[in-house]
């Protein structure tokens, strides 16, 4: 075969060549399905799933909260408030009490407004929680000076 | 030996089929290769919202925010509750983070909660009002998902047992995932600098613990699941009672399902 033909053809050889080099060096060994995956879907860095398992949790939940605090958790229990998780005012625990050593509350007016401003909703159960308008119940005040919210009930304020 | 031209047409039919035949298609597997390869794990994940237990508190959209490091402020989440309100007119007010009447006062994804009953900073009478309802949005974890099949680096994917992650080592940036995702669930990282979305808390329930929206919601309406597992009580409500997708019509089989869903939520 004529050289002028031959010459442009090693050059594309040379470039696949150099491609399949690159890309073994820069895809990770571990690129690939797992048992029982399909390509379409499932083709990734296996290690990546580890990655994501290994990410740091730090809403602990109730029963972390309860090794030290028993009193508290009682006494929540005891409350319409029990449905509420400790961290949802008190903060994701995440390795208290080494870091963080101290758990920052959010006792503000807007904290409880969440679920106590009344917004008539005929078709939401959000119209039958207790509610106040925050226009003209005690306004610039903070709720947690006269309501405990360990023992919302209105009856021993 | 004599060969006629039929015999020797015979034999090569007969011969090429033979070599053409693997020998594995002896090999006899047992249920469990066969449920392995098919991809039948004994885990598919699903989540579960009732509308109509849900009151717009916002702590869900909070304790995502923090228990998966998105930034607070920027007006980026992996989850949003949104308000509606329906008038008697017809007229529909919706509150969400990406459009409709978008309200300025109340941005972020619900995440401080709905405290005012102004709309648009408009004053509605309660009598007017015909229906009103707060609709809990996340990733809906889909068996076809856009969102992995448009990605051009293979960085983002489906686990086995139905969850969409992203790599975040191996994401490009390059956005077509956000683009592709019917439910705009995808956003980009501000700080990683990759695609970012929900991954029903991926590094809690493989530990056995709930996600951390379903773990803050006073009032069970988020829940989660496994499809899979016919005594799961939310695969109960799955298969027995009347649940719905949001937009079906995109085929990409949505695995979060509602209760109580209007023909406004979109």
């Amino acid at each position: 075969m004529k050289n002028h033909v031959l010459r442009p053809l090693w050059v594309v050889l040379a470039g696949i060549a150099l491609l399949l080099i690159v890309r073994h060096f820069m895809v990770p060994k571990d690129f690939g399905v797992e048992e029982g995956g399909n390509f379409t879907y499932n083709y990734h860095r296996l290690a990546s799933t580890d990655d994501w398992k290994e990410f740091k949790v730090k809403y602990r939940g109730l029963e972390y909260c309860r090794e030290c605090h028993e009193e508290n958790v009682e006494s929540i229990l005891a409350s319409p408030h029990a449905i509420i998780q400790c961290e949802n005012c008190h903060g994701p625990a995440i390795d208290h009490p080494d870091d963080p050593e101290v758990l920052v509350i959010d006792t503000s007016r807007a904290q409880c407004l969440r679920c106590h401003t009344y917004l008539p909703y005929p078709t939401s159960q959000r119209s039958e929680l207790p509610g106040i308008n925050p226009q003209e119940h005690n306004p610039g005040e903070e709720c947690v000076d006269c309501h405990n919210p360990h023992n919302p009930d209105l009856e021993n304020m | 030996m004599s060969c006629s031209r039929r015999d020797f047409l015979k034999n090569t039919f007969k011969t090429s089929l033979a070599t053409a035949l693997p020998l594995s298609a002896f090999k006899m597997l047992s249920p469990a290769e066969v449920k392995a390869y098919t991809g039948d794990p004994a885990t598919r994940w699903v989540f579960l919202v009732d509308t109509q237990k849900c009151v717009g508190c916002g702590l869900c959209v909070k304790a995502c925010k923090l228990e998966n490091e998105v930034p607070y402020d920027p007006p980026v989440t992996r989850t949003w509750v949104e308000r509606y309100v329906i008038l008697k007119n017809g007229q529909t007010h919706i509150e969400t983070p990406l459009g409709g009447n978008a309200l300025i006062e109340s941005p972020f994804g619900g995440r401080d909660g709905y405290i005012d009953s102004k709309i648009d900073g408009k004053n509605i009478p309660p009598d007017q009002i015909a229906k009103g309802f707060f609709v809990p949005k996340l990733c809906n974890q889909c068996d076809k998902p856009a969102c992995v099949q448009v990605c051009p680096v293979g960085a983002t994917y489906r686990t086995l047992d139905g969850v969409v992650l992203v790599d975040r080592k191996w994401c490009i940036g390059c956005g077509y995932c956000i683009m592709a995702c019917p439910y705009g669930m995808r956003f980009f990282h501000p700080v990683y600098k990759v695609a970012e979305k929900c991954t029903f808390c991926y590094h809690r329930i493989t530990k056995g613990m709930k996600t951390a929206c379903v773990q803050a919601c006073p009032f069970e309406a988020r829940q989660i699941g496994n499809l899979k597992d016919p005594n799961d009580p939310v695969t109960k409500i799955i298969m027995n009672e009347r649940v719905s997708v949001l937009k079906d019509e995109y085929g990409t089989k949505p695995q979060v399902y509602y209760i109580g869903l209007d023909t406004n939520v979109r």
